[in-house]
């Protein structure tokens, strides 16, 4: 026990490399919050964009989600990390990861919020336009707040799945949770940073992960 | 617009990297031939406890699967890879992956496979039950499939997102399809092996999730 202990979480170890790991999870958070936010706010306007049904806008908005869901993340953050800079763009390895999973999120929202306006009964439309409102007034006002109110069980599950890959950072060295404990890891020759880690990134998701299966119960009444 | 052919679709430097990359995806495929059918059997026993009336059993499972929910992959993967050893526990790169997988797809399939279990009604069981079947016979041959078919195209998405997870198996050096095609890479300091690597899990996947949305389509209406 003690060994296990002196290995896993070893309060030396532990004191020494909190204040890093605390920065780390700085960083996990703001990148966690600005992707959530560009992510899906990219996706919406997709969705609302392809509500208009204009000629070719709706296919290229199908192809850049089915492209963005199929790849896998770390394939897209090596292949702008380190082929961007061969032709001139060097972007540091925050921004790439930023960048990435905002369109990745973004893809995956752009799916769900379309499939909430789909699912959005058509007499909603037309009692709209009916009083007036425009085709944006309608969209805006009427039909994307019941589409969003739809798909907030789906679109927190995926926001998490998402922010939860900033982990992947640690690859290109973006000094998130993981990466600031697997650099104090190899320095202190022991387990307990990423013990430290893996215990930070519980505290940060579970809560979200509970809140998504509060609102899944809550909205999974039928809807009619 | 020539440096850009040049550096990622570069057909020379892919014709070099295809065979690397070829092996890497065998790998792959081996990986996910492993690691989904574990998954799902151990997603299968959580979910199953989860909606068991023991409550010790009940939220073992719910606290099991949310803590996996929680915790990265790449984390978890991580910490079994580089973490254990230092306990002693040292497994090749294959078992660490199949290890971090197992917990990790488990908890994923666990959600899935419990709201399928939930969405078949209490008659059924019953009547399975009234006929003489044993409680596994029930499971088996009445509650599961239609809870399976319930939520078809969820375990079909989740399937893709564990083929486009096995990705990071490359950071513990398991020669699979992005290791391989990110060897070639730094090797030739062109980009067009990740680009090549990029199109086979395009080929791969992007039918896959036509298929589901023709699924969820069909389950809408």
């Amino acid at each position: 026990m003690d060994v296990f202990l002196d290995t896993f979480l070893n309060a030396e170890v532990l004191a020494q490399y909190a204040p890093s790991i605390l920065q780390g999870a700085l960083v996990t958070v703001l990148l966690s919050l600005l992707i959530v936010v560009f992510g899906v706010a990219f996706g919406a306007a997709l969705a609302c964009l392809r509500s208009y049904r204009l000629p070719g806008v709706g296919a290229v908005i199908v192809i850049f989600a089915d492209v963005f869901r199929a790849l896998p993340p770390l394939v897209l953050i090596l292949l702008i990390f380190f082929g961007l800079p061969n032709i001139g763009v060097v972007l540091s390895a925050p921004v790439v990861l930023f960048l990435v999973l905002s369109l990745v999120l973004g893809a995956f929202a752009e799916e769900i919020v379309w499939a909430g306006i789909t699912a959005t009964p058509k007499g909603q439309w037309e009692a709209a336009r009916s009083t007036g409102l425009s085709f944006t007034q309608a969209l805006i006002w009427v039909v994307l707040p019941q589409a969003m109110r739809m798909v907030i069980p789906p679109l927190t599950n995926r926001a998490i799945a998402i922010t939860k890959m900033t982990a992947l950072g640690m690859v290109i060295g973006v000094p998130d949770i993981l990466g600031q404990a697997s650099t104090a890891q190899s320095f202190s020759a022991n387990a307990s940073p990423l013990t430290l880690a893996a215990i930070a990134y519980v505290v940060l998701f579970l809560p979200f992960v509970i809140a998504s299966r509060w609102l899944e119960a809550r909205f999974a009444r039928p809807v009619r | 617009m020539d440096a850009i052919i040049q550096q990622f679709f570069n057909l020379e430097v892919m014709g070099k990297a295809l065979p690397l990359v070829i092996q890497g995806l065998l790998m792959t495929v081996l990986i996910c031939s492993v690691v989904i059918p574990l998954g799902f059997l151990g997603g299968l026993l959580a979910a199953l406890g989860s909606v068991s009336r023991r409550p010790a059993l009940r939220w073992f499972c719910i606290v099991f699967v949310d803590l996996f929910r929680a915790l990265p992959p790449l984390v978890l993967l991580i910490f079994i890879y580089a973490g254990l050893p230092f306990a002693g526990l040292r497994l090749s790169p294959f078992a660490a992956v199949v290890l971090g997988f197992f917990l990790n797809n488990s908890a994923y399939f666990a959600e899935i496979l419990r709201a399928g279990l939930l969405s078949v009604p209490k008659g059924q069981s019953e009547a399975a039950r009234s006929t003489g079947m044993t409680g596994l016979q029930t499971l088996v041959w009445v509650t599961l499939p239609q809870a399976v078919r319930n939520v078809l195209p969820d375990l079909l998405s989740n399937g893709v997102e564990i083929v486009k997870l096995t990705s990071i198996a490359s950071v513990v050096s398991l020669g699979e399809m992005l290791h391989a095609a990110g060897l070639v890479r730094s090797l030739t300091y062109n980009a067009s092996p990740l680009v090549l690597a990029a199109g086979i899990y395009l080929a791969l996947l992007w039918p896959a999730i036509r298929l589901i949305a023709r699924f969820e389509r069909r389950i809408a209406s």
